[in-house]
This record gives C-alpha cells, sequence and structure tokens, in this order.
C-alpha cells in the first residue's frame, strides 16, 4: 500500500518581514550607505527582502558605537550581563517558530532541522554563556574582556552560528560588530530587534549587513581587537593575512572533509542513519560534514544497499514542510560549485548515485547523491563540497582508516562507528580532528568545544575553551 | 554469514551473536525523528483506516467472560454502528477457552480470531501443556497463535530450546498463523530484540510480537523499529515475509500512525497491510473512530458517542 504523506506546511504568518532592512547600529535600524542588495527564498527565487549594505564609513560608526558601549557593558557585574543574556535567550525561545520559518525561509533549510536543532542550539548556547558571565574568574582564562569584536559568519547556519559568536563575546564584557551572511541576513536583523526588546544597552550588539567588501572592512577595522570568523578556508587565508602584524586576537573556524569511518562490526543501521546525518543534514552545508565515508571493504557492499534504500526514502521538497528531509540549496552560486565538483567526479572516474527524486522546477536543488569508487587522488576526495555529495571509499584496517582520514589539509571533525570500545578509543586518539564523534555525527551541544586543526581554523568555540578567545590571556 | 542449523547453541550463538548490534542512542533517536512526521487531512485518513484495519482488538484478563468476548467482538466486526464505512478490525485477542465463543460471534465476517497460548503470559510450563494449549485454542477455530517465547531459556543462553519449542507451536498451529510473542520489556536490550526476532523468524514464526501487555516497557517505537529492520532484513536474505505486531502501550491515533510511519519508512510499503502488520490493542479502536469522524464532521463528539465494549 502507497502511503503518500499530505502537505504540511507551517505557515509563514507567524513571521513578519519587512520590505527593507537598514543596519543595526548603536540600538537603532539606520540606512545603509551602500547599493541594497535583495535576498531571495532558495527554495522559490522570490525576493524576501532588501538589505541595506554597509560601506567602510558605516562598519567605522558601528565600531564607534561598539567601542563607547564597551565602557558600560565591560563595566557591569557579571551577573548583570547574564540577566541580559538569559533575557535574551528566553525571547530566542517564546520567538523559536518565528525565527525557525524566518531561517528556513532565507537559507532553504527544513523547518524540521530549523525547529528542532538550530533553535534549541541557540537558546541553548545563550543560556550556557549567560551562566558563565558572573562565573569567568573559574574559567581559567582571566576576566579582561579584549574590546570590541568584529564577528563574520556564513550562511549555512545563520542564527546559530550568530550565538556562537555573540553569546561568549557579550558574556565576557565584550561588545560586538558582526557581519551575517549576503545570503542570509535576515534572522540576524530579528535577532537584533530580540536586542531591542531584551533592552541590551545601544551599541553592545551591532549587526552590519553587506558582502565581502562589508566583512573585509569590519575585520580590517583599526579599532577592532578580535576577529572571529566562520567560513571558508580561502576567505580564511585573505582574513589571517588582514590581521597579520596587528594585535587582534583571531579565531577561525574554516572548511573541512570529514572522515566517517565505519568498521565491520558497527552497528549497520545507526551507522546508516549516521552517514545521512553526517552529510545530508542541513544539505551538506556543514562545515564538520561527514563528506567522506570510509568504509572497511569486507561489509562495504551490504553498508551500501542500506544506505542506498535509506535514501530513497528522503523527501527533498519545501522547506516549510514538516516532513521535508532535504531542502534547498543556499545560493545560485554555491549549486554551480557543487555541480561543477559532481561533474569532475564522475569525470574522474567515480560512479555517481542518487535516488529518484524529482527536483522542484524554481529555486536551487541538488539531489542527495553518492560517489562509489573514489580514490584519495579525486578532487571529490580532497575539496570540500559543501554539499548533498557523498564520497565513498574503502579501507581495509584501522591503521589504515587512519591515515586515509588523516590524509587532507582539513582537520576539523570525523566519526567512528564500532562497537569495540578499545578500537573507538585507539581511533580517537589518532584521528587529527577537532571532534571526533563517537557512533554518532553532527551531534553540537554548547558545552563541548568546537574547532579544527590544519587548514579547518584556529581557537575554540563553544565550552569553558570557548572563553579564551574573547578574554584577555593572563600576564 | 550462513543461515545456522539448530542443532547447537554453539551454532545458534554464533549466529545471533554476528548480527550487527544496534546502538541506543542512535535506534531511539531515529524513532523519535520519524515519530515527528507530520501526517495531515488526507493522510491522516488513510493512516486512520488502515489503522482500524490492523488492529488485533484484545482482552486478556482473568476477569474476562462469554459475555465480555461476545461485546468485543460485536464492535470488532462493526467498530462504529453510525457509520459502515469504518473498515472492520484485523482480528480479536483472546484467552484459549474463549476461542470458540469469539469465533461465533465473528463467523464469516473476515475478522480473525486469534488466541494467545503456550501458558500465557509468563510460558513458565513444559512444552507437552503449552503444545496442547495451543492444539486446545485450533481445535476451537482459532486462526492465529499467539505465542510467548521461554524468556528464560533465551537470557540463559539456551537459544536450542527457544528454537525448538517455535519450531513444536508451528507444528502443533497446523493451518493457524503463528506469532511469537517477544516480550521485549523482559529482554532489555535492542541486540537481544534483534537476536530474538532472527531466532523467531529462523524457527518458523509467520509474526514477530513485541509484548504480551502484561510488562512494561511494551511496544516502544524504537523495539519496533528494530523488529522492522529485522523483518526487512530477513526477507531480503530468506526471501520470506514475516509480519510485526506492536502490542500494549498503543493507545492514541498519534501512537498508531507513528507505527505506520516507521512501517513505511523501515520495512517499506509491503508491510502496511493488516497480512503483515498487527496493532495488538484495545483502547486505541475508540480514539481512531473519535479522530475519524472529527475528520469528516469537523467537530469531535464526546466519549458517550463511542461504544464501550
Amino acid at each position: 500500500m502507497i502511503f503518500e504523506y499530505a502537505p504540511a506546511p507551517e505557515s509563514r504568518e507567524v513571521v513578519d518581514i519587512r520590505p527593507s532592512y537598514g543596519l543595526f547600529i548603536n540600538g537603532e535600524f539606520v540606512d545603509g550607505s551602500g547599493t541594497p542588495f535583495k535576498t531571495v527564498n532558495p527554495a522559490s527565487e522570490e525576493t524576501l527582502a532588501e538589505v541595506a549594505t554597509a560601506t567602510e564609513a558605516d562598519v567605522d560608526r558601528a565600531v564607534q558605537a561598539a567601542r563607547k558601549a564597551f565602557g558600560v557593558w565591560s563595566a557591569l557585574p557579571g551577573s548583570e550581563r547574564a540577566k541580559y543574556l538569559f533575557r535574551i535567550a528566553r525571547i530566542i525561545q517564546e520567538r523559536a517558530r518565528e525565527l525557525a520559518v524566518l531561517e528556513s525561509l532565507d537559507n532553504g533549510k527544513p523547518i524540521k532541522e530549523s525547529r528542532d536543532v538550530d533553535l534549541p542550539l541557540v537558546a541553548a548556547h545563550f543560556f550556557y554563556y549567560a551562566g558563565w558571565a558572573d562565573k569567568l574568574q573559574y574559567a581559567g582564562y582571566g576576566t579582561t574582556p579584549l574590546g570590541v569584536a568584529g564577528q563574520v559568519i556564513p550562511w549555512n547556519f545563520p542564527l546559530l552560528m550568530l550565538a556562537w559568536k555573540i553569546a561568549p563575546a557579550l558574556a565576557c564584557g565584550n561588545t560586538v560588530v558582526l557581519k551575517p551572511a549576503e545570503t542570509t541576513p535576515l534572522t540576524a536583523l530579528l535577532f537584533a530587534e530580540i536586542c531591542q526588546q531584551a533592552d541590551l544597552p545601544p551599541g553592545v550588539v551591532n549587526i552590519v549587513t553587506g558582502a565581502g567588501d562589508t566583512g573585509a572592512a569590519v575585520v580590517g577595522h583599526p579599532d577592532v581587537d578580535k576577529v572571529a570568523f566562520t567560513g571558508s578556508t580561502e576567505v580564511g587565508r585573505l582574513i589571517a593575512r588582514a590581521v597579520a602584524g596587528t594585535t587582534k586576537k583571531v579565531t577561525l573556524e574554516l572548511g573541512g572533509k570529514a572522515a566517517n569511518i565505519v568498521f565491520d562490526d558497527a552497528a549497520i543501521d545507526q551507522a546508516v542513519e549516521g552517514i545521512v546525518t553526517g552529510i545530508f543534514f542541513n544539505q551538506g552545508h556543514v562545515c564538520c560534514a561527514g563528506s567522506r565515508l570510509l568504509v572497511q571493504e569486507s561489509v562495504a557492499e551490504e553498508l551500501l544497499s542500506s544506505l542506498k534504500r535509506r535514501l530513497s526514502t528522503l523527501r527533498l521538497g519545501d522547506p516549510l514542510d514538516k516532513n521535508t528531509d532535504i531542502g534547498a540549496i543556499n545560493s545560485a552560486a554555491q549549486l554551480a560549485k557543487i555541480r561543477e565538483l559532481s561533474e569532475a567526479g564522475e569525470a574522474e572516474g567515480a560512479s555517481r548515485w542518487s535516488p529518484a527524486c524529482a527536483l522542484p522546477e524554481k529555486g536551487f536543488w541538488f539531489p542527495p547523491t553518492v560517489f562509489t569508487g573514489v580514490s584519495q587522488s579525486h578532487r571529490i576526495a580532497r575539496e570540500e563540497i559543501f554539499g548533498p555529495v557523498l564520497s565513498v571509499l574503502t579501507f581495509r584496517t584501522p591503521a589504515e582508516a587512519v591515515e586515509k582520514a588523516n590524509n587532507t589539509p582539513y582537520g576539523l571533525s570525523a566519526g567512528v562507528w564500532t562497537e569495540k570500545a578499545s578500537r573507538m578509543l585507539w581511533m580517537a586518539n589518532r584521528l587529527r580532528a577537532g571532534v571526533v564523534w563517537s557512533n554518532t555525527f553532527n551531534k553540537f551541544d554548547p558545552t563541548s568545544p568546537f574547532g579544527g586543526y590544519k587548514e579547518s581554523g584556529y581557537g575554540r568555540e563553544g565550552g569553558r575553551h570557548g572563553l579564551e578567545a574573547y578574554l584577555k590571556e593572563i600576564s | 554469514m550462513s543461515i545456522p542449523t539448530a542443532s547447537s547453541n554453539a551454532s545458534l550463538r554464533a549466529f545471533l551473536h554476528g548480527l550487527p548490534g544496534v546502538d541506543r542512542v542512535g535506534a531511539d533517536a531515529r524513532a523519535a525523528g520519524l515519530g515527528t512526521r507530520s501526517i495531515k487531512t488526507t493522510a491522516k485518513r488513510q493512516a486512520i483506516d488502515l489503522a482500524i484495519s490492523m488492529v488485533d482488538l484484545t482482552t486478556l484478563e482473568g476477569a474476562d467472560t462469554r459475555g465480555k468476548v461476545r461485546a468485543m467482538c460485536a464492535k470488532a466486526v462493526h467498530p462504529d454502528p453510525t457509520d459502515p464505512t469504518v473498515p472492520k478490525v484485523a482480528a480479536v485477542c483472546v484467552y484459549p477457552d474463549l476461542v470458540a465463543e469469539a469465533r461465533d460471534v465473528v463467523g464469516s465476517s473476515g475478522v480473525k480470531v486469534a488466541s494467545v497460548a503456550t501458558a500465557f503470559p509468563s510460558g513458565r510450563s513444559s512444552l507437552e501443556v503449552k503444545v496442547a494449549d495451543t492444539a486446545m485454542a485450533v481445535a476451537a477455530g482459532a486462526d492465529e497463535i499467539d505465542m510467548v517465547i521461554d524468556r528464560g531459556a533465551f537470557l540463559s543462553g539456551d537459544y536450542v530450546k527457544v528454537f525448538e519449542e517455535i519450531q513444536a507451536i508451528k507444528a502443533a498451529c497446523g493451518e493457524a498463523h503463528l506469532k511469537v510473542i517477544l516480550e521485549t520489556g523482559e529482554l532489555a536490550t535492542y541486540d537481544n530484540v534483534r537476536r530474538a526476532s532472527w531466532l523467531a523468524m529462523l524457527a518458523g514464526g509467520d509474526f514477530i510480537k513485541t509484548s504480551t501487555g502484561k510488562v512494561q516497557p511494551a511496544a516502544t517505537l524504537p523495539v519496533t523499529l528494530v523488529m522492522l529492520e529485522a523483518v526487512r532484513d530477513f526477507r531480503d536474505r530468506e526471501g520470506r515475509m514475516v509480519g510485526v505486531k506492536p502490542a500494549g502501550g498503543i493507545r492514541t491515533t498519534k501512537d498508531a500512525i507513528k507505527m505506520l510511519v516507521l512501517v513505511n519508512e523501515t520495512a517499506g510499503p509491503d508491510w502496511l497491510d493488516p497480512d503483515w502488520f498487527r496493532l495488538g490493542a484495545s483502547s486505541v479502536l475508540n480514539d481512531l473512530l473519535m479522530q475519524r469522524q472529527k475528520l469528516t464532521t469537523g467537530r469531535y463528539a464526546g466519549p458517550d458517542y463511542f461504544t464501550l465494549d
């Protein structure tokens, strides 16, 4: 019997999108001096709103506002700063549905993810760092804030990356100028409203929108004490260059090409789920995505047939439908990049497979895709695709698995699937990755530090360790 | 891995313990994830009718009487006397001594008569008694036998005993279908659930069933998930389809629909059929009827508009 799920769309009426948005500077929305840009719904290509572009002068105003607010904010007792952060966290929970719908509209991710993953984590981050604000002396990194933090975030988890950046910065007594990605500025601007609602002192949080030039202005501003960036390794390099020779403190959270390693004694059904979560969560727009499946050759065939069957049940389509598993690719540019690398995969001799999957006519879409017969020397095994594309490689022994997993310029995350605890620990000790997930993948928690080795960046975000990036070193 | 002969505990153990393990955290997460599927409008209507047609309407109490069983059987044939479009349920499920009574009421309606047997619910008796119990139910007209496995034997590693008992009961069933109750609440781990599922299928069970309803937890979503994976994998390997019956704790339409989603996305649509999936329950039927009527009329009727039998 065919059991067809009827459409179950979340209502977009819960969110009020304004036709145009300004910059959020010194507690107020102001016009930008640059040419405004449009942000579109990637699932339909419809324009959602027009958003201001911050020029260098606008960024300067924002930094000045942040500098002025720093005096007030850093002088508050930690317990007072905590009150604001707790208040923000609670408002986020109260307005979670609105934020989730807006996130899905602007980003293209399925509502079940923005509702069940992004928003709960966003609130959890603010709650968690609110708790640290009056306990900094116990964290071991001193208690002196740095000053003004310039923060540039990506489009894959717009609001969650904002939370990762703003919550620890504010808890430590810093003020921020944050630039959201140009394709996903809307939830950051709604967050600005939440700052107003929470009566946050003006200038503590400033949001400047725009493209790369705006980001460069934030990073390059001489009165910025700290730069925090999440995004591509390419831009990370530019930033590292820009701040070299200055006193700015920097954390970079960049790309990844994580190995998800499945041993022959793994819990196969759960490993299949972990592979799906690893690479198809958020359309694979995840820096720590498990984009390389390393499977022990003895179970490769069995695992792949289970995986293919499972992928056939994935539901691709309207991000606002509560039953959608795979949403839209965030932008035309990203779609072009995914296509280019997938074509390279085929050209290099890997075999490509996707489940039968109708793609909507409008919008940016890419079907879940698996490449088998991939070698370490293929581009799709080396380069970050940042899309729903899995490269499958095989290995014979634990040592070979480690060797292949580590043989990448990146080192953000890894996953290991085995029922044998001693092997799990042996692997975890040898994998050069910031996060090693044991019999799970893409699990996040505000208490857990996150960050990379090698070209995946430096510094840690989250947990007690995340405070270090926003406090002056103890001399 | 080849299918073992059941000649020794060692060979059965090697096979059952060679099955892939089940990671509890992952299985729980998958079941919970499927539980968030939103089944609305036409899909809900379809699911409710399908769920009604899969119910094994059950009474298994010491206080059961002929009158109680007759009333329940009447309801099984006509769940909602005001609406003839409501499908009949799949079966009624009673103790062996009441099979004849049930048979008499359901007659040729198509509703099957299932009987528990084999010293239900504990299974603590001799094989002779269990076979006799089964034979008595079959002789009284049972179409289906719901046996319990010897959990003590299973937990002590005596897989041969469990295997041979299932075979013996299957033989005693003759034409009747055999459902094998694993009593997953007593097996405790998902690894055990998977192993017991395979043992029951290898021994010839037509259905694997979670629980007696007398032990908690009973038919949880993750346990049902693990059993659905087992029947799916068993068909892949052996080419034979085995049914699944979660029983105990399914009380609301939402519970029932979650089960159907689990079937649809785990074992697949082939199992979305009363021949291959059953819901062992009693109180869920009225909730299904209430939700069905609400979809038709747009209003909820009070509980007194649905019969209590």
